[in-house]
């Protein structure tokens, strides 16, 4: 690989040279320099806030810069639109894909720019026969004339890949290609972009997890804030080097977890069973301690705990909380029983984006801070106030509108809702995916915190250091069951993809 | 917050800029005593606005309510010509049942058989129009039909404004108590702003809905037996078409349509609005034509004004800009 890219280096396919994009009294990018080389993977890093995004949007042509040039084969180029981006071949992959549920794979692909035929008619067989050769082309199992929507979330975002590189794409961007991938499908994807780098595009590829970075990228470039902090060969990094450069301070202990003092049996749940989604759940959770669930997207682990907190509900099976039998047919029964849920989808599930901080907090514990039925503001923001500042919640004021926030402090608004419910046991889904490193420090660190307080805490989570650096106890689910209950010295990153996986064969070779 | 604020403050200054331009022409429109006549005309339509603001915000919508106050009237009526003697607060305490049952009906089918809200108050709109039909089998109730007690009513004076008003100023009370200051408030606006959200806070969203329409359904009775008492008839098309000035004042008063924003003061405004323009066109001489075009132009406005706030809400990059909210 370093021969290859050593190769390639030479002049940019594509590069940004001091480039400026201010917004109404915001500066989103402050002069930044990238550069794409072709046959190669350029990893833009950066905190969440750091501007990667608008980078990716200046890039397709969505947002127009204020200063700077965007140079192609070292000429000056500008993308008014989207479409002149996509004409001199950049093309993006998206965080959340955008591609249409009723319409087949070959329409998705070819949307906007489908072959023709005689009268300008869409030459459906010819756009079919293109699509599958497109999607053969990078080895999916898809049929081009299957519905969208009969697609699994892994499928769809080869649709995607294809859709990009039906444009003859020379520049693909991949904003967080993995997040909603699981572990065999990242692998899947991993040999994607090997193809793709062989082909000769420049890649751009946006991501939060340093594994695959290092997996897969031969450059890396770092923004901070809106300014370029640096770029060169990955070979020549290490990855405390490049934490220190993207946060601009050391980050020495990033899993501060604490020797905890586990107490008595909180929760005890017996054979939790669905019709479709989970079989058989059973585990004792006891005070003090974290609990990660671990395993691979669509192994039943979300499924269940919505089940436990009452969404929906299971065919059978018997939750105690301190030993007591507790029926929970509702959110509002699993709240009063002691039990909360932190979704991890927070713009879906979590936050009222359109209501203020203080609002947001109280809304589950609004028995707590109202009298004879009607709210007080003045205890609505005492207690927004207490969880908010315990959570080191950064707000001008707690009547801002908690859409303004950004989505490290929206996570910390909503943990503060649910502490503010003063429960037993707390669930985080994913509690730090799609945030940046400081938050997330800031999120472990506070877990940690609840666990030393005696708060018996269940984390789901599909980052195996997460799972590793935080959970005293780790349940593998797989396929709807529980595949394993690890501790101490058997909680090992090959255990728990072992475990997760079923057979790991592949996993393993290809991790190596 | 603030935007919302600033929104109230434009159509504030919107409603004075009109009636300042009126007053060019007609200086007596804006006699105090004319201004109370207007609010008293439009009290109607602020009690149906805000009703159907709380169902806008959970992200429903009540296209029955003028049915239902029809309906409702109707009932009202007949009561009143079969027992005379009724007192009126009997009648009132009929009008606000009779309107909570019709509004539970749509509640419960949107609740309970999760039918699109409009598909549902379509449905019910025209069967609430065919069952008066059914009631009166198409007859009138005239005036010489009421008796005095049951028209005069909401036209008594109390401090130089008719109980109408007053009941007016009575709901806006009220709602505003309750869209502020009471959980179930709360949950209207987190149910429209974030189902999803509000689901896991231990909401029941569709009860929230529920309850909603209840609210629209009884304030659209207490509506009917004030319209029918007021203009003293009762007769099957009574108010047809009023729904979308209801829905009008909501959308001008700044309720978003999505759903989770809007507020009570807003509504009055929007509905305050409407009646200025209504009362005052024949004054000043133009048409009423005019007014459909101008209400027209006022929801475009409002709903342009509404989009281009909500475009605002983009992302915040900059810890900076983050701060500076």
């Amino acid at each position: 690989m370093d021969e290859r890219s050593l190769a390639a280096t030479g002049q940019a396919l594509l590069a940004l040279d001091a480039i400026t994009k201010t917004f109404p009294g915001v500066k989103a990018l402050d002069g930044v320099h990238l550069e794409l080389h072709a046959g190669q993977v350029t990893a833009l890093v950066g905190e969440n806030g750091a501007g990667k995004s608008t980078v990716v949007k200046t890039l397709t042509g969505i947002y127009q810069p204020d200063g700077g040039r965007i140079l192609m084969d070292g000429a000056e180029v500008a993308f008014p639109t989207a479409q002149a981006a996509a004409d001199h071949g950049v093309t993006a992959i998206h965080q959340e894909t955008v591609l249409f549920d009723e319409l087949s794979v070959a329409e998705n692909i070819f949307l906007g720019h489908a072959p023709r035929g005689r009268f300008g008619l869409i030459d459906t067989k010819a756009m079919r026969s293109k699509a599958q050769a497109l999607l053969d082309g990078i080895d999916a199992q898809i049929d081009a004339g299957a519905r969208l929507k009969d697609l699994g979330i892994a499928s769809r975002h080869l649709v995607a890949i294809a859709r990009a590189l039906s444009v003859d794409a020379r520049v693909v961007i991949m904003d967080e290609p993995t997040a909603a991938l699981s572990q065999k499908e990242i692998e899947e994807l991993y040999v994607l972009v090997d193809t793709l780098k062989a082909q000769g595009k420049a890649i751009l590829f946006i991501s939060h997890k340093f594994d695959e970075i290092f997996r897969i990228a031969d450059r890396w470039c770092v923004f901070r804030d809106g300014q370029f902090v640096g770029q060169g060969m990955m070979a020549d990094i290490d990855e405390g080097k490049l934490v220190q450069l993207m946060v601009g301070r050391s980050v020495d202990q990033i899993y501060p977890k604490r020797p905890a003092v586990i107490g008595d049996e909180v929760l005890k749940v017996v054979g939790y069973c669905h019709p479709t989604e989970f079989d058989d759940i059973g585990f004792t959770l006891r005070k003090g301690e974290i609990l990660g669930f671990y395993g691979l997207v669509g192994a039943g682990r979300s499924e269940f705990m919505q089940s436990l907190i009452g969404i929906t509900k299971p065919a059978k099976g018997v939750a105690r909380i301190e030993g007591f039998i507790k029926v929970i047919r509702s959110p509002a029964d699993a709240i009063s029983a002691g039990i909360v849920y932190v979704p991890e989808d927070r713009g879906k599930q979590g936050a009222i984006l359109d209501m203020p901080i203080f609002q947001n907090v109280t809304l589950p514990s609004l028995g707590q801070t109202s009298r004879s039925g009607f709210t007080r503001m003045a205890e609505e923001f005492a207690l927004a106030r207490h969880y908010t500042e315990r959570l080191d919640l950064r707000a001008a004021s707690l009547d801002t509108r908690v859409g303004a926030l950004s989505g490290g402090n929206q996570q910390k608004v909503v943990i503060a809702k649910w502490l503010a419910t003063r429960p037993k046991v707390i669930i985080l889904d994913e509690p730090t995916k799609g945030i940046d490193i400081g938050s997330k420090a800031a999120v472990h660190d506070f877990m940690s915190e609840l666990a030393a307080e005696g708060l018996s805490v269940i984390m789901v989570s599909s980052e195996i250091p997460e799972i590793l650096g935080m959970s005293d106890r780790v349940i593998v689910m797989r396929e709807g069951r529980i595949a394993a209950q690890l501790e101490g010295s058997d909680l090992t990153p090959e255990t728990l993809v072992r475990h997760a996986a079923g057979i790991s064969e592949t996993a393993k070779g290809k991790a190596a | 917050m603030t935007m919302l604020k600033a929104r109230e403050t434009i159509l504030t200054c919107a409603i004075l800029l009109l009636l300042g331009l009126i007053a060019t022409r007609f200086p007596a429109f804006v006699a105090p005593a004319n201004l109370l006549a207007v609010f008293n005309d439009t009290s109607p339509l602020i009690i149906l606005a805000l009703g159907q603001m709380v169902v806008i915000l959970t992200r429903c919508i009540d296209l029955s309510v003028a049915a239902n106050l029809a309906l409702t009237g109707m009932v009202c009526a007949m009561l009143n010509v079969a027992y005379p003697g009724l007192p009126v607060a009997v009648i009132l305490i009929v009008a606000l049942a009779c309107g909570a049952v019709m509004g539970a009906v749509n509640g419960l089918l949107v609740w309970k058989l999760a039918i699109p809200p409009i598909v549902v108050t379509l449905g019910t709109m025209t069967i609430y129009r065919g069952i008066i039909f059914l009631l009166s089998d198409g007859a009138w109730i005239n005036s010489h039909e009421m008796s005095p007690a049951f028209t005069g009513f909401p036209r008594m004076q109390i401090y130089g404004l008719p109980v109408l008003g007053w009941l007016a100023i009575l709901v806006i009370a009220g709602m505003a108590l309750i869209m502020t200051r009471t959980p179930m408030g709360r949950s209207f606006y987190a149910t429209g702003n974030n189902p999803h959200a509000a689901v896991y806070t231990g909401i029941d969203v569709g009860r929230a809905q529920f309850l909603a329409f209840v609210i629209s359904g009884t304030l659209a009775g207490l509506a009917g037996y004030l319209w029918i008492s007021r203009y003293a008839v009762a007769y099957v098309d009574i108010a047809g078409g009023f729904e979308l000035d209801v829905v009008a004042a909501c959308v001008i008063g700044g309720v978003s349509i999505a759903g989770g924003v809007g507020t009570v003061f807003g509504t009055i405004l929007g509905a305050l609005f409407l009646g200025v323009i209504k009362n005052a066109l024949p004054v000043v001489d133009i048409s009423p034509f005019w007014q459909l075009a101008i209400s027209g132009a006022a929801i475009l406005v409002a709903v342009t004004f509404n989009s281009r706030s909500g475009r605002s809400r983009g992302r915040v990059i900059l810890k900076s800009a983050e701060k500076a909210t």
